[in-house]
């Protein structure tokens, strides 16, 4: 507003007009003060009696002014002063001051969080999303979201069905920005049952007519994200679906920037439910005056919604494309061709004809395309348009870009005995071989290879020269080692290089531009935010993503479903505090110390690895003295980074002196949770945890009848688990279960039963029956109760043992937040009956050496390392013997036969 | 959700005219990505509207010649800043009757003001019209001469009550002498038309502008003779949801002034009528510097109503030196440079046809171009709703006055664009 001069000098001069009566005077001091009192710390305290006494003005207006200006003065030594007056204002009469200050608790948390927590104004925010003004309602929730962003692992949030239905009733009445606060932090509610989800999402329905696009995305979102909750049987869930159409398309006729953000995000949902608009492919089509972000994104729409039904109405469009002014558009469109005639195979034939027209122009980037997108449909399609070679080289000479000149050599490779003259046309491009790109020279080499296979004769000295010009002139590491390969491949054993040259290629699909399910899932909870215009999770964006929690959609737990499938719906108590699904690649570690898992991270890139290693297997040992023994690293046993957290809460709760509850000699014992609960058990409910003592395992059950009936005859059963639990005795309920009654019972169980492998590891399905009926629920184990009194191994066996672990065997975590010092942490782990070996100190960290022991005799060897300054240790466990998740039978298994059955590595820890 | 940080204004020559922080201050500098992005884009309208740099996100709007870049730290719904951009650029029109360089630069304390209002900590405080024009009232030229005299302000001084109530759109103690209530229905037909004349795509967008002048707080009811027409419809947030989804009537306490009511979409094929057709003719000869150009334009199913305002341009492949035509009626412009050609026709007499014909000049020796031109025709028609659309009519409860009422129907072309 100074136009860039520097007027701070006048400090004190300004701040002796703030106690003027003028509000214009007033507001343009203020906004002074929030520009200079950075720059003048000393002075700006001079300002803070005058913010005390505006805070107690008679005006709502000059309070509430106040009270905003104060939160944006970004000075330390004066924020305490302004704890007081922001105070009165949170409790204030007036809501415009309420609001207000609302906003102002996450201003001062900005600058300074501790001080905000110790003085309880989180609370008091807390309080004010239950305010009789909607308008405070929102602000609280922003002030709160914004909060609880530098906060991830505090649950300010903690919404329940009560406050639920506060933002809820607040969603009618406030502002469209605080709609969108409300929508955003309601998206991040896991309701209990479908049953809340479908309430939830009836009343959020409304709020796609809005008029404000970011109102509509944000409800978009909820509903997408609760629909995962609904039995696609229910009549609601086709009729929101319905509903969800229109507002997307009408998305579409807003301002083009507003466009771009909804297309990002429309590519999503037809990735997730491509049902919703698949009758508006029409919309997609794309205006001539369009901008050109807008035109690519309308494309891939196009092709991603393309089907059977619609393929010849998109063709026609996309042909109308390639003719346009627009280069990189035209471009576009032509690749969209390919991928059409890829995704749908009935369209093919077609496809090839229009690109054929396509070529016929000799518009020169339009042929190159063609090119490109045609060897993509050989190799979908192959042995079925070869009749088109024919055309593709007459316009050899044209092409100048590397990827159409690679594209057309490959094409020349391929299908060199079908091309009379292939290897003069594959001479003709040796000519300039060092000034091709590296795609070119690489397709060129191989190319000439697979001719001289396919007629060895004639290609003799092509090949000598392609080799010796990969191997012997050329800088490209990549380029000679591939000229190595197959010089010694040719050379050794031409049988075997035919073999590989010219195996049979997996054919391609229109999946591999897709994207991935998991993260496609993950993208879906973050609709309308820039993760879902860059289609990256925030995690691999955002600055400082330390306030990053990942997202995952809700598992759908359908009432009606869950009783024909336990295994399929956890209890419903446990879905709300596990969001996620359990993690599929049950890495023994993390189940095996595991109390309660957290989602899971992100996948490792488990089959890139065994491909890779694959490769190196295939060039053969011949390959090592060709790299001096020092060119492929097998790809280490890539931990993934996610494993820490389940174990880092396992082991936490391990040492929690305060969770545990009953811990009298044995060893740690979670508090009960809800395993049947009993809306799903016509009235029973059900909670229990799991105890070891002294050589016996219990199952301790709360049953509790809140059904109107009496409850006799009570009876359990496992399903055959990985473990060979069982119970011990029958489940005994002394007297019938009069109605609201409860009974406890402790169940001994044994580990003599059948086995079965189970995913996760320590899953346990279980039948209870009663009078009325059989009900069925699922949970999951503590491995702790497993571990044997006798897992203590002796001293030089654990050191050989140590030793004799295979690499890949291992893994790493770290439990965060953990105070106890070496001494208390032994102790606490004997009760478990983990067994610390040896301790160590290593420049100033202390090392525990641990072991225990399974049930079934597998024995689990660990390294804790325990820093005294720093509260997080770190583990490296290893068990000496994986088959526990190959063959978990105690008789069946030595404990030291180590036979591990190629599970990938992770898998055995 | 720390919002918008800071707020750039840059105009088309690249110029940051006006800059607002709501935090700590940004550099001008991140504001080079944007300029790195605009070189790239070539035309104005295509610089993408979200810019990643290494430390800050720009999302940005293009609004009449302005671009408004707003700095991003944070992950941000960017729709949420998009229309909140846009919200800023209304707010500069509606108070300076024109969102331009010109008006922002000779307003630039009640810009401040505004921005300042409007975002508190980069969380939106108020954004609607009737609020703000209490908490700072527009210029006028009478009031600048008054405030010059007497040394009172633009800045009001008591609390907008609206902003509380469950109606923060509207103001209390509204008063007039005259109390009007004026609706427009305006539709713009979006369309595509392949070669050949048929239809590929087409919609109808359509809108409902209201200037309501009502005294009090008037409680109004709108209905239509056909409401069925409307099943994909976007409300002002006044309008109540129940009231529409069970009589379809629309009932809504109106903010004052002018706002838009609603805005709704008809794509049933069968309802959209075409009320022009195009014949046209270009080609060019293969090895040979020029081609033919042959264009008519004629009105179809228009329902007595004339086709007025009728413009047609063409971008011309970029091979087109020059083109030498004659119209029948209006006339016509050919920008080499950009290869535009525009034609305005003016209305339509279906008595005589307006043509346009003549010769296209090629760069010698430039192939024949491949591209295949598309025009794009702009056209109004008055009282008309092209739809179908009527407003049955308006009644009003609360207030005891007699207002006076009208409706006004207009269709206009809004993406029309034929293939040839």
């Amino acid at each position: 507003m100074t136009v860039g001069k520097d007027v701070s000098a006048l400090f004190p001069d300004v701040v002796n007009c703030m106690q003027t009566d003028n509000l214009e005077l007033k507001k343009l001091v203020y906004l002074y003060l929030m520009n200079y009192a950075k720059s003048q710390p000393d002075m700006a305290i001079m300002a803070v009696n005058t913010f005390v006494k505006d805070c107690e003005d008679p005006n709502p207006l000059i309070r509430a002014l106040a009270v905003r200006t104060m939160g944006c003065i970004r000075v330390d030594k004066i924020t305490e002063y302004l704890c007081e007056p922001l105070r009165k204002c949170l409790k204030d009469e007036d809501p415009y001051v309420r609001k207000t200050a609302a906003v102002c608790v996450a201003k001062l948390h900005d600058i300074n969080a501790q001080l905000v927590e110790d003085q309880g104004f989180l609370d008091t925010l807390k309080d004010l999303i239950s305010d009789s003004n909607p308008m405070v309602v929102a602000n609280a929730v922003a002030a709160l979201s914004e909060i609880a962003e530098s906060h991830p692992s505090s649950n300010l949030l903690d919404l329940n069905p009560q406050s639920i239905n506060k933002l809820l009733t607040a969603l009618n009445e406030c502002t469209e920005w605080g709609q969108i606060f409300i929508l955003d932090c309601l998206a991040n509610y896991m309701p209990k049952d479908d049953r809340e989800a479908q309430s939830i999402c009836e009343r959020v329905t409304p709020r796609l007519s809005h008029a404000n696009s970011a109102v509509v995305l944000s409800a978009v979102k909820v509903l997408m994200k609760f629909m995962e909750m609904l039995s696609k049987d229910l009549d609601y869930y086709g009729t929101l679906l319905k509903k969800l159409a229109p507002p997307l398309v009408t998305l579409l006729s807003a301002e083009p920037e507003l466009q771009y953000v909804a297309l990002r995000n429309i590519n999503l949902i037809v990735q997730k439910r491509p049902e919703i608009l698949k009758h508006e492919m029409k919309v997609f089509f794309v205006k001539y005056n369009d901008p050109i972000y807008v035109k690519l994104e309308k494309l891939d729409i196009m092709i991603r919604l393309a089907s059977q039904a619609n393929i010849a109405q998109v063709l026609a469009e996309l042909k109308e494309y390639a003719t346009e002014v627009d280069v990189d558009f035209v471009r576009k469109a032509v690749r969209a061709i390919g991928r059409c005639a890829i995704k749908v195979e009935q369209s093919a034939e077609r496809c090839v004809s229009t690109l054929l027209d396509l070529i016929q122009t000799k518009v020169n980037y339009v042929v190159q395309e063609a090119i490109v997108v045609i060897k993509d449909i050989f190799r979908k399609y192959p042995n079925k348009y070869e009749s088109v070679i024919a055309t593709l080289c007459e316009n050899l000479d044209s092409l100048d870009e590397p990827e159409a000149r690679a594209a057309m050599i490959w094409i020349v490779g391929e299908y060199a005995e079908r091309i009379d003259n292939a290897d003069e046309l594959l001479e003709s491009f040796l000519e300039g071989f060092h000034d091709e790109s590296t795609q070119v020279q690489l397709q060129l080499l191989t190319a000439i290879v697979k001719l001289f296979l396919k007629k060895p004769t004639e290609t003799q000295e092509l090949v000598q020269q392609v080799l010796s010009l990969a191997t012997q002139d050329s800088d490209n590491p990549d380029l000679r080692d591939r000229g190595y390969i197959y010089w010694r491949l040719l050379s050794t054993d031409p049988v075997a290089a035919k073999e590989v040259v010219l195996a049979e290629k997996p054919l391609i699909s229109e999946e591999t531009d897709l994207i991935e399910p998991t993260l496609l899932d993950e993208l879906i909870c973050y609709i309308g935010t820039l993760a879902s215009v860059y289609h990256k999770p925030p995690s691999a964006f955002v600055e400082g993503s330390r306030g990053v929690v990942h997202k995952s959609l809700p598992p759908r737990t359908g009432s009606s479903e869950s009783a024909e499938s336990p295994e399929a719906a956890p209890s419903a108590g446990q879905a709300a505090e596990q969001p996620a699904v359990i993690p599929a690649q049950g890495d023994l570690l993390g189940d095996l110390l595991n109390l309660d898992l957290g989602p899971p991270v992100s996948g490792p890139p488990l089959a890139a690895s065994s491909v890779q290693m694959g490769a190196v297997d295939l060039l053969g040992g011949g390959l090592d003295s060709l790299m001096g023994g020092s060119g492929f690293t097998a790809p280490g046993p890539a931990a993934p980074a996610g494993m820490g957290a389940p174990l880092g809460s396992g082991l936490g709760d391990l040492f929690d002196l305060t969770g545990g509850v009953g811990t009298l000699s044995g060893s740690y014992v979670a508090p009960k949770t809800v395993w049947l609960p009993a809306m799903k058990a016509k009235g029973l409910e059900i909670s229990g945890t799991f105890s070891r003592q002294v050589d016996s395992i219990s199952m301790d059950l709360v049953l509790t009848n809140k059904a109107l009936q009496v409850m006799s005859d009570f009876a359990i059963q496992f399903n055959r688990n990985s473990f060979g639990l069982a119970p011990a005795a029958p489940l005994q309920v002394h007297a019938p279960l009069a109605p609201n009654q409860s009974v406890e019972i402790s169940l001994p169980l044994n580990t003599v039963g059948s086995v079965m492998k189970m995913d996760p590891l320590n899953n346990l399905q279980v039948a209870v029956k009663n009078n009325i009926d059989v009900f069925y629920f699922s949970t999951l184990y503590p491995l702790h109760i497993l571990f044997v009194e006798d897992g203590k191994m002796e001293r030089q066996m654990f050191l050989a043992t140590w030793k004799d672990i295979p690499n890949e065997n291992e893994a790493q975590f770290q439990i965060k937040d953990c105070s106890l010092n070496a001494d208390a942490v032994s102790s606490k782990l004997q009760g478990s009956n983990i067994f610390t070996i040896a301790k160590r100190n290593v420049e100033g960290q202390d090392m525990l050496y641990q072991s225990l022991k399974l049930t079934n005799g597998i024995w689990v060897l660990a390294e804790l390392r325990i820093q005294p300054s720093n509260p997080s240790f770190t583990v490296r466990p290893s068990p000496c013997c994986p088959p526990l998740s190959v063959a978990p039978c105690p008789s069946a298994c030595p404990p030291w036969g180590c036979s591990s059955r190629g599970q990938p590595p992770q898998q055995c820890c | 959700m720390k919002m918008i940080h800071s707020l750039f204004l840059i105009n088309c020559s690249g110029d940051i005219f006006l800059e607002k922080h709501w935090k700590s201050v940004v550099s001008q500098s991140v504001c080079d990505y944007f300029f790195e992005a605009q070189e790239k884009a070539v035309d104005v309208e295509n610089v993408p509207p979200v810019i990643s740099t290494p430390h800050h996100y720009l999302i940005s709007i293009y609004r009449d010649k302005i671009f408004f870049v707003s700095v991003i730290q944070t992950e941000v719904p960017p729709l949420f800043v998009i229309e909140f951009l846009h919200r800023v650029a209304d707010t500069f029109q509606d108070y300076f009757g024109e969102c331009s360089e010109t008006a922002i630069k000779d307003n630039v304390v009640i810009v401040y003001e505004l921005l300042e209002e409007m975002l508190d900590n980069g969380f939106p405080l108020a954004t609607e019209s009737n609020i703000l024009k209490e908490l700072i009232k527009p210029p006028t030229i009478l009031r600048s001469v008054v405030n010059s005299i007497t040394g009172s302000s633009n800045v009001g001084d008591t609390l907008p009550t609206g902003q509380l109530s469950n109606i923060p759109w509207r103001r209390a103690g509204v008063k007039y002498t005259n109390n009007e209530a004026y609706f427009d229905v305006i539709e713009e037909i979006d369309a595509i038309i392949d070669k050949s004349g048929s239809t590929v795509f087409a919609e109808i967008q359509g809108v409902i502008d209201s200037c309501i002048k009502l005294s009090g707080m008037p409680d109004l009811s709108l209905s239509f003779m056909n409401p069925r027409l409307l099943d994909d419809v976007s409300f002002h947030p006044c309008i109540r949801f129940k009231r529409w989804e069970s009589e379809r009537v629309l009932s809504f306490i109106p903010p004052d002034g002018n706002f838009r009511l609603i805005s709704y979409r008809v794509s049933s094929q069968n309802l959209v009528a075409i009320p022009v057709y195009v014949k046209h003719l270009i080609s060019f000869k293969e090895n040979s510097s020029s081609g033919r150009f042959d264009v008519t334009i004629g009105p179809k199913q228009n329902m007595g109503k004339t086709v007025e305002g009728v413009v047609m341009t063409v971008h011309m492949p970029k091979a087109v030196l020059n083109m030498n035509l004659t119209a029948t009626q209006g006339s016509y412009t050919f920008d080499p440079v950009t290869k535009v050609l525009t034609w305005d026709v003016g209305k339509i007499t279906p008595q005589k046809l307006p043509n346009l014909k003549g010769i296209v000049n090629l760069q010698s020796g430039a192939p024949k171009p491949e591209e295949n031109p598309s025009l794009n025709i702009q056209f109004k028609i008055q009282q008309l709703a092209i739809s179908g659309l009527k407003v049955n009519r308006l009644d009003m409860y609360g207030e005891k006055y007699k207002p006076f009422k009208g409706v006004k129907y207009i269709t206009k072309a809004g993406k029309f664009q034929v293939r040839t």
